[in-house]
């Protein structure tokens, strides 16, 4: 096969004392979407930095398309397109004119601008828009302004930091469709970072999970998944279960682990939801146990994240919004 | 090197959509102009003056009528007779009068003969102004009234008649140069430094540092940007300014050009220095502290608003490497004097020494990564 779009070797970065990202390594293929999970704190951000040239690798390398981003920076850099964590767009210049500017800082000919920005505002749809000051546009708009901006040099990848963090639901849907779009109709190798679990899920093709500077898992969602003993989680409520009933529940067919969640809920894992599902019906009315709720859900993307990092996503989205 | 005139661009397109920081740039200096012109040079009036006669006599009269003059002729003085000496220095001391002419007995035949006549002046010296026009006022009545004694055995004293070289300059006009500047480098500082900080905040730093522009391009673009903005408000405040001041000559066409290449000068100078000083900050509100450092350590000893000779030779070193200094001079040699161009080219050689090495240091001192 030809050499992946993003070649990650052994990538360190050490900020005094603390080492943000430890000794990472992964490709990703040309044309791929790679979902960078991990919760706050992990070192994304501090990954994208030192990919886009905007901080010195402190050891190891990293390669776009053949161009090592330390060695050949400026090359490496006509490769990427990054639509940063923050919106800096300019508020009070139009559409058009925050394009412009960044086409020409690129380095991109007049009659190529005159092509590609209509090209881009239309891909994004916006294109009725173009002169609007993009302060007037609302967030899941100004954020396609970005994403726009990040494509005018026409780059064989492109990276985003947390795209929809901070957007209403509706303009989150509204950006992932958009990217949906561009990676249909672009073929771009695509490196995304998101605390979205269900996003990521729908959109990448492989999930990396790191914590603490280190990649801890890489592969499809769907292996992911699998990987996580239990691929599904019954919760049911009782009403009056006899003293002996975590017992009596570990033994049903398929059962992985039982854990009280209190209130008389229970949460039991399972690699066979549906024989398990059986089983537990027939012992609650032979033990005339009134079943309140019963929930049948399948391992999800969030499982897994607490799987291997042994905490919850939501968790460190609380701490990062005290 | 192309790359740097996006920068441009997109500074000056956001300098014009934002006329409110254009306006802020005009009005304080114009308002700093009027108010401090009329506060500082305005001639002070309405001295209440004390006037003890012991004397009597006609060339007594004749001191008490030209203060009444005064009085008349756009109320400088208001004399307030008074009985004895010691009353009027009492409300000298207590601010009720801000002096008290005192002709003792003697005077009038004093004047006739010629013996040295004397009157006495108190004043409350405590306020320097107040006292000094006095002295100046009453001081002409005096004279005046002693010279026109009907038989001038009176020898004049030896004066010292100065000979004005340019046409009068009221304090107002003396201000304008510093004014000029004075708005410059605050376009400088909000444009330039504010704005440099402001963007770095947001993450637009981010934004330029993933393309492939280098650090020179990108300081030279902040810097030609800077300056644009800092020379476009030079030149409103300076015909604004001129206008207010009442000098209405610099609109001849040598002069003007004149004007406009030092501006040019001075914004890049002051530019280059904002940028040099703003390279390695990183928070917003660091520049806005440092105005204030930096208009009392640079403006003042420039010779904006009082003389250079009259500093100590401690602060004389400050006015040597000050850009204000050389602004201040340049402008008001073109603006007051009318002098010819090559007067202000040792300016001009300054402030371009000084631009290049603060241009030099800032793109030495930027960092091209985070
Ligand atoms: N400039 C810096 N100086 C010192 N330490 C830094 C710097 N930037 C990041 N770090 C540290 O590196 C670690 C990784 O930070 P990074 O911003 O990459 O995390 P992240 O995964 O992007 O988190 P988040 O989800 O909050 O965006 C953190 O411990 C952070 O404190
Ligand atoms: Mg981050």
């Amino acid at each position: 096969m030809s050499e992946p779009a993003i070649r990650i070797e052994h990538a360190v970065k050490q900020y005094g004392a603390v080492t943000a990202v430890n000794d990472v390594s992964f490709d990703v293929g040309t044309g791929e979407t790679l979902g960078l999970l991990g919760p706050n704190g992990a070192g994304k951000s501090t990954l994208i930095r030192m990919l886009t040239t905007l901080v010195p690798i402190t050891s190891g390398r990293i390669v776009l398309h053949g161009d090592d981003v330390t060695l050949n920076p400026d090359r490496a850099r006509l490769s990427i397109g990054v639509i940063p964590q923050a919106m800096t767009s300019d508020t009070d210049l139009s559409i058009e004119e925050n394009l412009s500017i960044y086409a020409k800082l690129y380095g991109v000919s007049r009659e190529q601008r005159r092509k590609v920005i209509p090209e881009l505002l239309e891909l994004v749809n916006l294109a009725d828009r173009r002169t609007s000051l993009v302060g007037t546009l609302s967030g899941g708009m100004r954020r396609r302004v970005e994403i726009a901006r990040g494509l005018v040099h026409s780059p064989l990848i492109l990276v985003l930091d947390e795209p929809t963090t901070g957007l209403d639901p509706v303009s989150r849907v509204d950006v992932w469709e958009m990217l949906t779009r561009i990676k249909r109709e672009r073929q771009l190798t695509i490196l995304v970072t998101t605390h979205y679990m269900d996003e990521a899920d729908r959109l990448c093709d492989r999930i990396a999970i790191v914590d603490k500077g280190r990649l801890v898992a890489l592969d499809t969602p769907r292996a992911l998944k699998s990987s996580v003993p239990g691929a599904s989680s019954i919760e049911a409520q009782f009403g009056d279960e006899p003293a002996d009933w975590e017992p009596q529940l570990r033994a049903l067919a398929g059962t992985l682990t039982v854990q009280a969640l209190g209130g008389d809920s229970w949460r039991i894992v399972t690699d066979d939801a549906g024989t398990t599902t059986m089983a537990l019906a027939e012992l609650a009315l032979g033990a005339k146990v009134a079943i309140r709720s019963l929930a049948v859900t399948s391992t999800s993307l969030d499982d897994v994240f607490v799987y291997y990092t042994g905490h919850g996503l939501k968790d460190s989205l609380a701490a990062a919004a005290a | 090197m192309k790359r740097a005139l996006p920068i441009v661009e997109r500074e000056l397109r956001k300098f014009i959509r934002t006329p409110a920081l254009l306006v802020m740039v005009l009005i304080m200096p114009v308002l700093n102009l009027v108010v401090l012109g009329n506060a500082f040079g305005g001639r002070v009036r309405h001295l209440n003056v004390a006037i003890v006669d012991e004397d009597g006599g006609p060339a007594a009269r004749r001191v008490r009528e030209a203060m009444l003059s005064l009085q008349m002729n756009g109320d400088v003085v208001r004399s307030i007779t008074y009985d004895n000496e010691r009353d009027a220095a009492r409300d000298v001391r207590d601010g009720v009068v801000q002096g008290a002419v005192i002709l003792p007995p003697g005077f009038s035949r004093r004047v006739y003969t010629g013996e040295q006549p004397r009157a006495g002046l108190l004043l409350d010296n405590t306020d320097a102004v107040v006292a000094g026009t006095l002295q100046g006022v009453l001081n002409g009545a005096v004279q005046q009234a002693a010279r026109s004694a009907p038989t001038t055995r009176y020898i004049r004293a030896v004066g010292l008649d100065p000979v004005e070289l340019f046409p009068f300059v009221p304090y107002m006009r003396y201000m304008l140069p510093g004014v000029i500047s004075l708005g410059m480098f605050m376009t400088v500082m909000i444009g330039g430094g504010m704005s440099y900080l402001d963007d770095k905040q947001r993450g637009v730093h981010e934004g330029y540092l993933v393309t492939p522009i280098t650090k020179f391009e990108l300081v030279l673009g902040q810097n030609l940007a800077g300056t644009i903005k800092a020379t476009i408000s030079g030149i409103m405040v300076t015909v604004l300014g001129a206008l207010v001041a009442g000098v209405y000559d610099i609109f001849q066409p040598m002069r003007f050009l004149a004007l406009i290449l030092l501006v040019i000068f001075v914004s890049f100078a002051f530019m280059s220095m904002m940028s040099c000083l703003v390279a390695r900050m990183n928070n917003p509100m660091l520049p806005r502290a440092l105005f204030g450092i930096l208009n009392t350590l640079l403006y003042f000893p420039s010779g904006a608003i009082y003389p250079t000779q009259s500093l100590p030779t401690w602060l004389r070193w400050i006015t040597y490497v000050d850009p204000f200094t050389y602004a201040v001079h340049g402008l008001r040699v073109l603006l007051l004097k009318g002098a010819a161009v090559r007067v202000v080219l040792p300016d001009v050689f300054f402030l371009a020494l000084f631009a290049a090495v603060m241009f030099a240091g800032s793109v030495k001192l930027f960092r091209r990564t985070l």
